[in-house]
């Protein structure tokens, strides 16, 4: 399954989607990356006059790659599904450096396990400089949608 | 093993994903693990992951749905140790 198709399946609206391309995929990993733009809606109010992306927007980001996309090239590999139900579960994340507007950011994630429709990956997030942003593990249900 | 002695592997297991308002007391052989002990669907996994550590078993998608309290469990794994 092609990179772009599952990028066409993501179940996100154009304001909620945080994936832009993806470099890499296999049944164990995925690499993607993502460009913040400097109008995304949040940064008005977080924070007020300083503009930084809300972690919880970076985690959403290393799900989406890290974690849906991995997870639809997986449920794909058997059969071509159209409609994929997502559920994020947990996750544990570290923050290392902010990311600002206009940044880009890479997602390597790693297959844990995927077993009984639950996806445990270790993610995490570099910027343009090749810096370590974020790092953790998350996990989520991916099921084909009946 | 006797199912008494599975049951003192797993009950560690089971607490361990127990939520926070869910007292450790309610847990018998007996109680659903997703309606009574309000387990997740994904702790659920990790329980059956664990309790494949454990007793070095392999559990299938079909053994999982047949899984609703200990009794369950317990029972899944003698037939798999024997």
């Amino acid at each position: 399954m092609k990179s772009d198709n599952i990028i066409k399946l993501l179940p996100y609206g154009a304001e909620f989607l945080f994936v832009d391309k993806l470099t890499m995929i296999s049944t164990e990993m995925v690499e993607g990356y993502y460009t913040f733009k400097k109008d995304e809606y949040f940064y008005q109010s977080h924070f007020k006059e300083n503009p930084v992306t809300p972690g919880v927007i970076l985690i959403e980001c290393m799900a989406q790659i890290g974690l849906v996309c991995l997870g639809i090239y997986l449920l794909n590999s058997e059969e071509v599904s159209v409609k994929t139900s997502v559920a994020f579960s947990s996750s544990q994340v570290d923050f290392l450096i902010p990311v600002f507007p206009g940044e880009k950011v890479n997602v390597v994630s790693e297959k844990v396990y995927f077993r009984f429709n639950k996806l445990k990956c270790k993610v995490k997030m570099f910027n343009e400089k090749g810096e370590l942003v974020a790092n953790g593990e998350l996990s989520g249900m991916v099921k084909k949608y009946e | 093993m006797t199912s008494e002695e599975i049951y003192i592997k797993i009950e560690p297991i089971i607490k361990n994903y127990l939520p926070e308002d869910v007292s450790k007391m309610e847990i018998s052989r007996e109680s659903d693990l997703t309606k009574e002990l309000n387990i997740n669907s994904a702790h659920l996994i990790d329980i059956v992951l664990d309790v494949e550590d454990v007793f070095d078993i392999e559990i299938k998608n079909e053994d999982l749905e047949k899984l609703r309290n200990l009794n369950d469990v317990i029972n899944l794994i003698k037939q798999k140790t024997e």
